[in-house]
């Protein structure tokens, strides 16, 4: 064990991230403010959901992270090496196995189940940021319901591309209540969002904002009654490694030559996948 | 027939300066009242009291809403007064950089109001948009280009079908004339004229041109230093002033 | 239908030192159904002021005016904007042009604002534009470049096009030619006929003598003229 406070944090700002975490759970999609603390590491690699991580840290918890879907990437394993060291506690690349799952930009394809905390890494946590510059006024349009702006952009979608365009950071609506945006996962995540057993908390470590779904909250992204919602992906693709059709699959280049294949973006996902087609095999 | 607006005792200071002193009138259904003053006359002040813009030191501002009769909309909620704002009123910046979203689409600028009040098919939405756009002369195949590219008068136009779509019941206005070459206000009145009595709409009118309410306004009312000098018929004012700051004002139009 | 009862007038002029100019003192006149009255006196006795303050275009300072049973002295603007589209019609010399509106909606406005529908009202307004000698060609068009005689005969088409129980004509005929001249005159009877009251100020002698039932001197209700 190292030399630091268990999960790097001391006590008494442990104690005020759960408090702001408590009041978002209990105001499901509200933006709550905390006052963030310098991470070892820079804005923009996960310093909110690093925050949120090291509040709900337990040492009996096992910890997934995962950058884009994938366990191996730089962003993923220095925070896994992170909480490792600070906290002592067990990592896994297994999404069952894991008590907390830390993402950047996906939810698992493996189906989360009760118990299990999924921590999102969140850039900018105002849906209405581009649509209304003034933060006083963002916050006066969620405390009013006053959502009719959201709609126009998807409105301008529509006009401009014959449908909703938005394939990314789509807005959702909470509980019939708050507009809230889901982190950049792609829009073939959000259905995932809905009534999901898991615990899923938002942290956004440069502007200071926690926000949360509780286990089995009403989810729903935003639409129009005539252009409906879908969860798009990669049109008529199958993973070039596992053959998965379900998965939401990342679009690879191979050569100079504009060679390109199509992969699992959830790595647990496609390993496990590849495993079971080795045993079948064997 | 009960009055749409009933405006009591309204003041309004900044600070030790005052803005519009007891100001008191009755708007009836349908009705078009003019207020004319110089700069500085407390009449945009007035407006934006009425507008819920900017909050009265005292007075009532009784506001015969559709869902539940006469309501004082000075000591009403912000969400209840937004959602009048959003439904039973328009209000035309002089400037429509004010008034519109420059960066959204024609059709996005019309459609917001009903977006807001919960319409949620694409098709209707732009099917309304479209006939509104006829309805103020824009040509509706420009549904979606932004304002940017319109003229300063096509602008204010898409202001007003904006602002009219959810079918307002009072419209505030100000100065929606100014900042407009002479042939683009003309239009624009007449178009003004025309929507005002085909929708039986109310409306309050805040300009420093004369020929601006007479065209438009039923009666007028004359501001000076924050104080009503003059009420009445707008002909009678604009004929027979009585009030001297009244007939300087008459007598200081340029004849052409 | 119209009683004037006491009626007094003047205007303060605040800006050229507070001058105080009378204009009509204690006039009592009163127009019958079915009766055509003319104002007659010297240029400046307040025929026109007089008219104007029946029309509620002038404020009436003292004494009653009361059209159709409603009192003008102290109404309301929409008590007299209503009276004005329901009861009471008013054919000035000038006539206050709308930019870009055509003649043939100018004439069919006060129709369609009493809530007649667009074909019959244009119908009737078509009807009326020809009686009038206004050429068919011009209904389409703005009458801002029209001539004194054509807009004069516009105000007269708008003023005449309902059938109002009462009218104020304030010089009908000026700038028309015998031929339009005639077809105001049977326009001025036919509203006689149906029960129209009727004030007018007529120049032309023969055309008051043809269609006047009596004359009321206004230099009788003429203050003299003196300095505050």
């Amino acid at each position: 064990m190292s030399d630091y406070n268990f999960a790097y944090l001391d006590e008494a700002t442990k104690r005020m991230l759960r408090r702001a975490i408590l009041k978002a759970v209990a105001i499901p999609g509200y933006q709550v403010p905390f006052s963030r603390r310098e991470m070892p590491m820079p804005y923009g690699w996960g310093t909110g959901g690093v925050q949120v991580t090291a509040a709900c840290l337990v040492p009996e918890d096992t910890l997934k992270v995962i950058d884009q879907g994938a366990d191996d990437t730089t962003n993923a394993v220095s925070i896994r090496k992170f909480f490792a060291r600070v906290a002592g506690i067990a990592t896994t690349e297994a999404t069952a196995e894991a008590t907390i799952i830390q993402t950047r930009h996906r939810i698992p394809e493996t189906p989360l189940t009760e118990g299990q905390i999924l921590v999102f890494q969140v850039p900018i946590p105002e849906p209405l940021r581009f649509l209304e510059p003034r933060e006083t006024e963002t916050r006066t349009m969620h405390a009013l319901e006053d959502y009719g702006l959201i709609q126009v952009r998807l409105y301008e979608d529509t006009a401009r591309h014959g449908e909703i365009a938005r394939a990314y950071a789509y807005p959702v609506r909470v509980e019939g209540r708050y507009i809230m945006d889901p982190s950049p996962i792609p829009k073939f995540d959000n259905p995932k969002l809905h009534n999901a057993p898991a615990l899923q908390l938002f942290g956004a470590g440069r502007e200071c904002r926690i926000y949360a779904l509780p286990p089995f909250t009403r989810v729903e992204s935003l639409d129009f009654e005539d252009y409906p919602f879908t969860a798009s992906k990669a049109a008529g693709q199958t993973c070039a490694i596992c053959g998965a059709e379900d998965s939401y699959l990342d679009e690879v280049i191979i050569d100079d030559a504009g060679g390109r294949m199509f992969v699992c973006s959830d790595t647990d996902y496609c390993a496990t996948r590849c495993a079971a087609q080795a045993e079948d095999a064997a | 027939m009960t009055p749409l607006l009933k405006v009591e005792a309204l003041s309004k200071h900044y600070g030790r300066h005052l803005g519009c002193g007891d100001v008191n009138f009755t708007l009836w259904p349908g009705e078009v009242m003019g207020i004319v003053g110089e700069s500085g006359s407390g009449k945009s002040t007035l407006l934006n009291c009425l507008a819920g813009h900017l909050a009265p030191d005292t007075g009532r501002v009784i506001f015969e809403t559709r869902a539940h009769g006469p309501r004082d909309t000075v000591t009403m909620t912000e969400p209840e007064r937004r959602w009048l704002a959003r439904t039973e009123w328009a209000f035309v910046h002089q400037n429509p950089r004010d008034g519109l979203r420059m960066g959204v689409s024609a059709g996005g600028n019309v459609g917001e109001r009903l977006m807001a009040v919960g319409a949620r098919h694409y098709g209707e939405i732009r099917a309304q948009a479209e006939d509104w756009l006829g309805r103020v002369e824009i040509d509706p195949t420009r549904i979606d280009e932004r304002p940017r590219a319109f003229s300063g008068g096509m602008r204010q136009r898409l202001q007003i079908a904006r602002n009219l779509v959810t079918g307002p019941r009072l419209a505030l206005m100000d100065e929606p004339t100014g900042g407009l070459d002479v042939s683009v206000q003309a239009r624009l009145l007449d178009l003004l004229r025309g929507l005002v009595r085909r929708l039986g709409l109310s409306a309050v009118i805040v300009t420093h041109d004369l020929a601006v309410v007479r065209l438009l306004a039923d009666r007028l009312m004359v501001m000076k230093d924050g104080r009503v000098v003059e009420e009445g018929l707008t002909d009678q004012v604009l004929d027979d002033p009585q009030h001297a700051y009244t007939q300087l004002l008459v007598s200081s139009v340029l004849q052409v | 239908m119209i009683e004037i009862r006491g009626v007094g007038k003047q205007f303060v002029l605040h800006n050229q030192g507070g001058i105080v100019l009378p204009v009509i003192q204690g006039a009592d006149i009163s127009v019958c159904r079915g009766e055509c009255v003319a104002l007659v006196g010297a240029s400046g006795a307040g025929k026109s002021t007089l008219m104007r303050m029946i029309w509620g275009n002038y404020r009436c300072d003292e004494g009653s005016i009361r059209v159709a049973g409603v009192e003008i002295s102290g109404a309301e603007p929409r008590q007299v904007l209503d009276l004005r589209g329901k009861s009471m019609g008013y054919v000035s010399q000038f006539l206050r042009l709308i930019p870009r509106v055509p003649t043939r909606q100018i004439v069919a406005e006060p129709l369609l604002a009493a809530g007649m529908n667009e074909a019959a009202a244009f119908a009737r307004a078509e009807a009326m534009l020809a009686r009038l000698n206004i050429p068919e060609r011009l209904w389409s068009l703005s009458p801002t470049t029209f001539s004194g005689g054509e807009q004069q005969r516009l105000n007269i088409a708008r003023g005449f096009i309902l059938d109002l129980p009462v009218l104020l004509l304030d010089e009908p005929t000026a700038s028309l030619d015998a031929v339009s001249c005639a077809v105001v005159l049977d326009l001025v009877c036919e509203a006689k006929a149906r029960g129209a009251a009727i004030l007018g100020i007529f120049h032309d002698a023969a055309a008051r003598d043809s269609v006047c039932d009596r004359e009321i001197d206004m230099t009788r209700f003429t203050p003299a003229r003196r300095v505050a």
